[in-house]
């Protein structure tokens, strides 16, 4: 038996509520939907360069629920130092309220667990839950087949939240062989604003699967900033997929820092469906070892008058291999349209890879569409320039591989999130002085 | 503007006639058979006819290749005539005893072969369907010992270097149209340049599909021994027809140590009339093998076919050798093109460089497709990539589908791609300055292909803008 027909009989196993309700229903169409598409191949054009084999070999089961070991000082490793920003705390996958910490909202927005959602706002989740990712991926409707818990968050016409909200998916010892999907769902009504910050992290190692899903609504003239950071045990698995929607006039941010995971997949999609909007889909990986990490970006043009932009990053190291997919699609309506994307990686060592594939589609002809891509080692003359002054070889290879990372970060417009990220690459890419 | 751009692309192809020459054309369809006959009607000898048939063989295991990005109705391989060869064919000593309708044929071309001849100083191998029937300057060329001559003559007076060769870079089981081709081929151009050899003249040979029907299956083989250089110019026309007609070509090349090749295309087939009724299929496999210090150079100018799926592609196999691509695809009216270039970094210190401008004008379609890849032992590869589309009208796709593999530390790669429309102000400019806007489009395009139409030799670079000219034509207005 395959694992991938595995999953229908962990499905059956599982409860789902009343068939009739509107969540059973999505859950039954999503596994029918996974087991027509079955895992990707590297047959498939999308994953051409990244064999998700190692995860349908397996069969992850949901993580069982177990005494909790996580304490609040495990979790402070992991929030960037920020005290007063609102913290919502999923162990393996389940929501932990005694680690969570929310103060009351000074302002009118819903910040709601999965199950609170469900009772709070059925209506919210029935309209919008699973009509923006794709089910037709293989990954997507896994996650919602099984998802379980997770955040909503729904931003009322108006409201600004200035307070960033912190998502902390925290894996331990439990998790193991296990599988978690959570699941994301953020309605920002028109002229609301709200920052999110996703974190992926491990305490201590193991082989687990995270498959994340979140669906971004951006109304009129709404902006929300999202930032994803991935740091998960490096014999993990984690697939994430980001799909927002944009009506005019919103704004988009993303931005996906990714150093974690043996095999990573982040795709992170917008659809700009009304005149004037802007989207930044920004992001930084940094591999090493025999890791993999997949980044796709998908921008899809549909109204005119919008602008994308477009920077990631990757440094690859040891026998690493990175793989960008960049697409930007400009349908015959989406006159006007300036999309600007830049890909750079750098090869830090002889055994690590990368494969790029920046794609532009474009159907209309009043638009400024550029790409840009380059792969190459450190700059030879910087590096004798660096060596000129008295600092070593080392030394030298380490400030420009942070410099390189660093022009990156810069865009980050969360200043504390920035510090913070700046501080792991500092440590990660230059060795304190003997 | 768009009105006054619209207006300028929808002139008839001025090249649609046909020549009225009886073909000695084999029943139609594909079998066993049908290679066998081909073979035993080419008088080869029996490895050739070994050869075909495992291609044959591997061609039934195949299936047509469905991923590029291009539309069309199911050809079907046993609805086509495999070989057609006009009645005349007896060995000619003179052009005088060429047949007068295909002299005529030639002149409405204008590539006359004895203004050819006597003015240009290129020798001409002109392929009127699939058998050559005038080559010309072959004493010129003896005198070097260059070998240039039809792919038939070849296998019958200089076997070994065919035999060691042919497939050599495309192999029979390559893709699915090469293995086709390596089946059916019916005639091609051969060349052969000595070591240390620099090719007096420019090389050119002009294609040709007449019969109705008939699939043209050209096999093109290029062989520079060590230090030698040439420079193969094709051109290609072919009489207007309401069938599609089928064209899976296999150029080979080999460079060897030091050697230089420059081959430069302009391809003028028969593009579909306004409705995107009839046209070529060209689905062709083009590719060299560039050794030691070696350099391949491809430049295109596609602006016929209704449907080209083409990417000439170089193998940088030796150390420090060099590929280069050059090219500039026009798609109007319905015209579906995904074409693009493949360089393969494997030697050391290898370098490529890729220009390729693309023009997407009334419903066509435009894709570039190009793959860069650098292999683990390719110590100090370089690639630069540029890819520029234009798009005139709304109708048009512009696609860019580049591949980036990169295994080795020491390479450095850039790639650049733009797509933008002719800028009002643009066109206002020149305006002001007294040109038309037919005038002014065309010397815009003409600006924006000028890093590929300088490659080209003096005389095709003046066909390549005329033909731009004439396939752009009212789509401006």
């Amino acid at each position: 038996m395959t694992a991938h027909s595995n999953y229908r009989e962990l499905f059956e196993a599982a409860s789902h509520g009343a068939n009739r309700d509107f969540l059973p229903k999505l859950k039954i169409a999503a596994i029918e939907q996974f087991e027509a598409v079955g895992f990707p191949t590297t047959r498939d054009e999308d994953w051409h360069f990244t064999s998700v084999s190692p995860i349908a070999e397996r069969t992850f089961r949901p993580v069982k629920p177990a005494t909790l070991t996580v304490t609040a000082e495990d979790v402070a490793r992991f929030t960037y130092g920020q005290a007063d920003w609102h913290l919502l705390v999923f162990v393996n996958g389940r929501y932990e309220p005694t680690l969570s910490r929310f103060a009351e909202l000074d302002v009118d927005a819903q910040v709601m667990t999965f199950s609170e959602a469900l009772k709070e706002a059925p209506e919210l989740l029935a309209e919008r839950l699973g009509t923006l990712a794709p089910s037709q991926h293989a990954f997507t409707a896994l996650n919602t087949a099984f998802m379980a818990d997770g955040v909503v968050i729904r931003m009322p016409a108006g409201v600004v939240l200035d307070t960033p909200i912190h998502i902390l998916y925290l894996a331990d010892a439990h998790a193991t062989g296990a599988s978690q999907h959570p699941r994301t769902l953020i309605v920002a009504e028109r002229q609301s604003q709200c920052t999110l910050v996703e974190t992926f992290a491990a305490l201590g190692g193991g082989a687990y699967f995270t498959n994340h899903v979140a669906e971004v609504v951006v109304g009129t003239g709404a902006r929300v900033d999202h930032y994803k950071v991935q740091r998960e045990s490096g014999d993990a698995f984690h697939v994430g997929t980001t799909q927002a929607t944009q009506d005019r006039d919103s704004i988009y941010h993303s931005f996906s820092f990714a150093t974690g995971a043996q095999l990573s997949r982040t795709n992170v999609y917008s659809r700009l469906l009304g005149e004037n909007c802007e989207v930044r889909l920004n992001g930084l990986y940094a591999l090493e070892e025999a890791q993999h990490g997949d980044h796709q970006t998908f921008v899809e043009h549909i109204a005119p008058s919008c602008s994308s932009r477009e920077v990631y990053k990757g440094i690859l190291d040891g026998t690493s291999h990175g793989v960008f997919n960049g697409k930007v699609f400009v349908h015959p309506e989406a006159q006007k349209t300036d999309g600007k994307q830049t890909n750079k990686a750098l090869l830090l060592s002889d055994g690590s890879r990368v494969d790029t594939k920046p794609q532009l589609e474009i159907f209309a002809d009043d638009v400024k569409c550029t790409h840009g891509a380059t792969v190459g080692r450190l700059d030879d003359m910087a590096l004798f320039y660096l060596k000129s002054r008295g600092i070593g070889g080392d030394r030298a290879k380490a400030l420009l591989t942070y410099a390189f990372a660093a022009e990156v970060l810069e865009l980050i417009e969360l200043e504390p999130l920035k510090v913070a990220l700046e501080a792991l690459l500092f440590e990660r890419f230059i060795p304190p002085e003997a | 503007m768009s009105s006054s751009i619209e207006s300028l692309v929808n002139k008839e192809y001025q090249y649609g006639f046909v020549t009225d020459v009886e073909s000695d054309a084999i029943p139609r369809g594909l079998t066993e058979e049908t290679v066998r006959l081909i073979s035993a009607k080419k008088r080869e000898p029996q490895w050739l006819l070994d050869w075909r048939l495992k291609a044959f063989k591997r061609w039934q295991a195949m299936t047509e290749p469905r991923w590029p990005n291009v539309k069309y109705t199911a050809i079907d391989y046993q609805a086509q005539t495999y070989y057609s060869a006009p009645r005349s064919v007896k060995p000619l000593q003179s052009l005088d005893e060429v047949d007068p309708e295909l002299l005529k044929t030639y002149e409405k071309l204008g590539i006359s072969l004895n203004e050819q001849k006597r003015l240009s100083g290129v020798a001409v191998d002109a392929i009127f369907d699939s058998v050559s029937v005038g080559t010309t300057m072959k004493e010129e060329l003896k005198k070097h010992g260059v070998i240039f001559c039809s792919f038939g003559e070849a296998v019958l007076e200089h076997p070994e270097l065919v035999q060691k060769y042919l497939g050599s870079v495309v192999p029979y089981s390559d893709n699915f149209f090469a293995a086709l081709n390596s089946a059916v081929f019916s005639d091609g151009s051969f060349v052969y340049i000595p070591k240390g050899v620099k090719c007096p003249l420019e090389l050119s040979t002009y294609f040709r599909i007449n019969a109705a029907d008939t699939g043209q299956f050209e096999r093109t083989l290029i062989v520079a021994d060590e230090g030698a250089s040439v420079s193969y110019l094709e051109g290609c026309t072919a009489p207007k027809r309401s069938t599609n007609q089928l064209h899976a070509a296999v150029v080979e090349i080999v460079a060897l140590d030091h050697a230089t090749v420059k081959y430069s295309t302009v391809q003028n087939w028969y593009a579909g009339d306004k409705d995107g009724v009839g046209g070529i299929y060209n689905f062709v496999t083009k590719r060299g093998k560039a050794f030691t210090h070696s350099k391949i150079s491809w430049t295109q100018v596609e602006t016929g076919s209704a449907i080209t799926w083409k990417y000439p592609s170089v193998i940088l196999q030796g150390d420090h050798s060099t590929g280069e691509f050059y090219s500039v695809a026009v798609v109007n009216n319905h015209q579906q093109a995904d074409t693009g270039t493949k360089m393969i970094h494997v030697g050391k210190h290898t370098k490529s460089t890729i220009i390729s401008k693309g023009i997407s004008a009334g419903h066509g379609q435009n894709s570039y497709r190009g793959q860069v890849k650098v292999l683990p032992k390719a110590t100090g590869a370089r690639n630069y990539t540029q890819c520029d589309s234009m798009l005139i009208g709304n109708q048009c796709g512009a696609h860019t589908f580049p591949y980036i593999e990169v295994a080795n530390n020491s390479a450095t790669l850039e790639h650049e791609a733009s797509t933008s429309k002719i800028g009002e102000d643009q066109i206002f400019y020149c305006k002001a300055r007294g040109l038309n806007a037919e005038h002014a489009i065309s010397l815009i395009v003409a600006g924006f292909c000028k890093e590929v139409f300088k490659e080209l030799p003096m005389e095709f670079a003046l066909e390549a803008q005329q033909l731009l000219g004439i396939s752009l034509e009212g789509s401006v207005g």
